[in-house]
């Protein structure tokens, strides 16, 4: 085998992979989808290509006709799949299973769907041994330690014969490129390995296949919606749109000066460039509509009915992929200019998100004035055992002891990796679960003191906005239902003023009046999330928490999802506290962040001095985790990186929880450290900065 | 889920005029009944039930015959034979007007069970989902007790001691039915009362009671009725076992079960006809509402609808 690490092999190199304009067609029962249409691509040697795309732009269908692993009534139709220079679809049915066994591997994006839950780690990741290389049983085990000892397993040789259950996500992710790896492979398809996981463990896993890499010199095939994740990690990037390859180039070059019109508009859809580039929060650039449909026939570019810069032309005449080491399908590419990032036609986006109200608030304003104060706040579930006694088993410790408060019209973010209790916060203000102690005070009212009808009443005041609008929507009502039932809950108005209220709704979150004829499921997700929002909004509440309100969403919607949360934040004067594990969205978002670890708030303070200037270990960490599409941005970290998992809640660790982690843990850190500071408060006994000076001084948190 | 392209605004631009909008818009059973229709499967079994319901209900009516009175003088007459298109049994009934009256027990007994298990099932399996607590494992632990003894003994023990009769053999068999409906029914209950849009709902202020009617009971519906057909198709089949067994209704009246245990004896003897009519017409009658039940099936699935 070749130990050839090159990055730009020169042209004389024969491709390990070779895609020449492949077709791949699924079968359904209304009509056929043309998932791919005339993908062409590259795979050198060793090199990793990163295919980047939307959900439906065929990169995972690509990804899937290469292994021949295409769903039901999926067909590669037309084209070839070289693979070493011969053509898979030809090849006799023996060989290419054989080759698809011994010289790919692949990983999948859900680690516990793609592991069985009835076979032992060792029996399954020496499957493919036993299988394609007939190796004896004991041999297979030695084999099978030894490549898990490679993917960074501890104990190895206890770990063969755990069931995959017994295993947190991120370690299942391992045994997973384990068993893709075990016959050594040429060619590794990842297919959204990290998507499922934290981002600390998604740099693990990262950081572990780029290894494994050059390791086995072996060719990687990342595939991936996160363009932050390709910008760290490729040597070539390929962008997908609709079963197309609209754009592909060396990744520096591709982030430096990207030349199809919707590469550049998904770079600029991003929050991350949208703080990044102005300082203060930009509009982000939302692109129009929704990709099409394709089960239909297409004629010309297909991205130009969602661009600004399209003409005539390019919706009638076929566009090819131009020649070159940057090649781009567009007929009116982003110009090169060599010096400046992403060249922007200014206009569109300069417009500076207006102050809120809320953090300009001064120091000396009582805290009696906040949307939402929540004071020393606890929440334990206690653990069942199972029969009909049900003896409690002990307690799973969510939320321990959490203060902070939300101004009117301030944005208040929680992050956190899951588990760390951010939801259950979001539960408790909303009042959908009763705190364990604490104290949770909506408007200068606690929310304990409150029965029966007054009760009620307190929910117009915080209404919660879910992650899966879908899963949050009654599958058996009309839209028009769904949309008027806070206001027949809540006793507001007769018949004709709700559906006032429901026009200027639909108005207000962008959507026709014809929805409302319809059901859940015939929406895309952003307009379910459109309709969510607008269901929030019906009992013209103070406080929405948006719990993970944009993670399901695509680059481009979510941006549009963002930018109608700010404009109404700005016209209702709302106040959100926004729930993600994304910091960059977070970052966008919030005026101030805090930041959770196992139940407990770690840090607090206003978002700018948060995200840049982390005082505690676990939010550099976090924050060195969350990849970027800035390129060399890994490098000029200052390199916090956090090992292991996050700890069980059953038993928490005491004192700082995160000190079983930490790489500045020391003794004292046994005892719990308070949240201290005046604007930017941190709970460590060794921050890593002072607090900066010119934060501003306003008690956000009682301590 | 399909992504109609209905009008996205983008940003704070007006909204584009939005396209599909000619087609009008249909309501959820409208939706529900064009999907069961695409089930070819389900139409034959909704025909063959209305068709064999339709034979035993209304065939008496311009088919006459004397299902009262023994004729020995015309006992095993091959069919066609003396103007019986069926033939005999073995005490001078006509065949087929014996069918259309087996039909009738038969299809009223099936009928009357399966919806008796399914409504007292739905109601056990839903307050035990709902109230929960202890409610619930004391609940479902009856109805493992219950599963738990043979079902076979129970209705040998329990037709010893009541004499069948129309009612009696409905009662018999609905009190054992319902264990099924009553475990699903539970568990349906279970995951729905912690779907998200009932969340969604009570973060709204809504109550328990909202939560039931609004949401859990139209979400559950679907699976009820669906599971009714299948009790119903059930439910005949008990009505053959018991008679079988000769626990069914007392001669003169007759039933599908009956006829066949009767038909039995003659195996050997070239009666044919007193054992395949009978057969095939069970088959066919649980067969069609399993089909009604699996159309029924698609036709509540709301992913499966489109416009």
């Amino acid at each position: 085998m070749s130990e050839s690490t090159v990055r730009k092999p020169p042209a004389a190199v024969q491709p390990l992979l070779e895609l020449r304009d492949l077709d791949t067609d699924i079968a359904l029962r209304r009509g056929t989808v043309h998932a791919l249409d005339g993908v062409s691509l590259e795979v050198m040697p060793g090199e990793t290509l990163g295919v980047v795309g939307e959900s439906g732009s065929g990169k995972t269908m690509t990804a899937l006709s290469i292994m021949g692993l295409l769903p039901p009534g999926g067909r590669v139709s037309g084209g070839q799949i070289l693979f070493e220079g011969r053509d898979l679809r030809s090849l006799p049915a023996d060989e290419v299973r054989r080759i698809r066994g011994v010289r790919m591997g692949m990983v999948f994006q859900d680690p516990l769907t793609s592991l069985n839950p009835t076979m032992r780690i060792g029996v399954q990741v020496a499957e493919p041994l036993r299988v394609h290389e007939g190796v004896g049983k004991a041999d297979a085990r030695e084999r099978t330690i030894e490549i898990l000892r490679r993917v960074g397993m501890p104990r190895p040789d206890r770990i063969v014969d755990n069931y995959p259950h017994e295993l947190s996500g991120g370690m299942r992710q391992r045994v997973a490129i384990a068993m893709a790896l075990v016959c050594s492979p040429r060619l590794l398809i990842a297919d959204e390995p990290t998507t499922a996981l934290d981002v600390t463990t998604q740099r693990q896993i990262l950081e572990l296949i780029d290894d494994l890499r050059e390791e086995f010199g072996m060719a990687v095939i990342l595939v991936t919606h996160d363009l932050g994740v390709i910008a760290g990690r490729a040597d070539r990037v390929a962008v997908m749109y609709a079963g197309r390859v609209v754009e592909t180039a060396a990744t520096a070059t591709l982030f430096r000066t990207p030349r199809h019109r919707y590469t550049e508009a998904l770079m600029e859809a991003l929050p991350e460039s949208a703080i990044r580039e102005t300082g203060a929060h930009a509009r982000l650039y939302s692109i129009p509509g929704l990709p099409p449909d394709l089960s239909r026939p297409l004629a010309g570019c297909r991205f130009a009915p969602r661009c600004r810069h399209v003409t005539d032309e390019c919706r009638i005449s076929d566009i090819t992929l131009s020649a070159g080491e940057h090649q781009h399908a567009c007929l009116h590419p982003v110009p090169t200019t060599p010096a400046a990032p992403v060249t922007l036609p200014a206009p569109v986006r300069v417009e500076p998100a207006p102050q809120p109200a809320g953090p300009t608030a001064g120091p000396d304003e009582p805290a009696a004035t906040s949307v939402l104060s929540v004071r020393a706040l606890v929440k334990n579930y206690a653990a069942h055992g199972r029969g009909l006694l049900r003896r409690t088993a002990g307690q799973v410790s969510a939320v321990a002891g959490v203060s902070f408060e939300v101004g009117p019209g301030e944005t208040f973010g929680l992050v956190g990796e899951s588990g760390c209790g951010k939801s259950t916060v979001g539960r408790l203000a909303v009042g959908l679960e009763r705190p364990t102690a604490g104290q949770i005070m909506l408007d200068g009212t606690d929310l304990a003191g409150l029965a029966g009808r007054e009760r009620r009443r307190m929910h117009r005041q915080v209404q919660l906005m879910f992650q899966d609008s879908y899963a949050a929507m009654n599958p058996r009502m009309r839209v028009d239902a769904i949309l008027a039932e806070p206001l027949e809950i809540q006793k507001v108005g007769d018949g004709a003023a709700r559906r006032a209220r429901i026009a200027t709704l639909l108005d207000q979150v962008g959507l026709s009046r014809r929805v409302l004829e319809r059901y859940p499921h015939e929406f895309s997700g952003g307009q379910l999330q459109r309709i969510g929002l607008a269901r929030s909004l019906a009992l013209q509440p103070r406080l929405i928490v948006g719990d993970e309100p944009v993670s399901a969403l695509d680059v481009s919607i979510q941006a549009q999802v963002l930018n109608l949360m700010r404009d109404l934040q700005r016209e209702l004067g709302l106040a959100y506290v926004f729930i993600s594990h994304d910091l960059s969205v977070v970052d966008y978002m919030a005026d101030r962040i805090g930041v959770m670890y196992l139940g407990k708030l770690v840090e607090v303070g206003p978002a700018r001095d948060v995200v840049r200037a982390a005082r505690h270990p676990y939010t550099q960490a976090l924050i060195d985790a969350v990849p970027s599409i800035t390129p060399n941005a890994a490098a000029a970290r200052d390199g916090i990186t956090i090992r292991g998992e996050l700890p069980s809640a059953l038993n928490p660790p005491t004192g700082c929880r995160f000190r079983t982690r930490c790489p500045l843990a020391q003794e004292i850190c046994a005892t719990e450290p308070p949240l201290a500071g005046d604007g930017h408060q941190v709970a460590c006994h060794f921050p890593l900065r002072p607090e900066s000076s010119a934060a501003p001084a306003r008690a956000g948190a009682v301590a | 889920m399909s992504t109609l392209s209905e009008a996205v605004r983008p940003g704070a631009a007006p909204a584009p005029p939005a396209d599909a909008a000619d087609e009008p818009v249909r309501g959820l059973w409208r939706q529900g009944l064009v999907v069961f229709c695409e089930n070819r499967l389900a139409l034959v079994g909704l025909g063959l039930f209305v068709l064999l319901a339709g034979i035993c209900f209304l065939g008496p009516l311009f088919y006459h015959t004397d299902q009262v009175h023994t004729d020995l003088t015309a006992v095993h007459l091959a069919p066609g034979e003396q103007g019986h298109p069926l033939g005999t049994d073995g005490v001078g009934y006509d065949q087929l007007g014996r069918l259309m009256l087996g039909g009738q027990t038969s299809i009223i007994v099936g009928l009357a069970a399966g919806i008796l298990a399914t409504a007292v099932g739905t109601l056990w399996g839903a307050v035990a989902g709902f109230a929960g607590g202890w409610v619930d494992p004391a609940m479902m632990r009856v109805v493992d007790a219950m599963m738990s003894i043979p079902s076979l003994f129970l209705f040998m023990l329990l037709a010893a001691i009541v004499t069948p009769s129309v009612p009696m053999l409905i009662l018999i068999i609905g009190a054992f039915a319902w264990l099924g409906p009553a475990r699903l029914v539970r568990g349906e209950a279970l995951t729905l009362r912690s779907r998200e849009y009932v969340q969604a709902m009570r973060g709204m202020g809504g109550t328990g009671g909202r939560a039931v009617r609004r949401h859990i009971v139209p979400n559950a519906i679907g699976t009820v009725i669906v599971n009714a057909t299948f009790q119903v198709a059930d439910a005949i089949l008990y009505v053959a076992y018991l008679s079988f067994l000769g626990l069914g209704v007392p001669p003169p009246a007759a039933n599908w079960g009956g006829m066949l245990s009767d038909g039995l004896a003659d195996t050997y003897s070239g009666h044919w006809w007193l054992l395949y009519p009978p057969g095939i017409a069970i088959i066919l009658i649980v067969l069609a509402f399993n089909f009604i039940g699996d159309g029924l099936r698609d036709a509540f699935e709301v992913r499966l609808r489109r416009r």
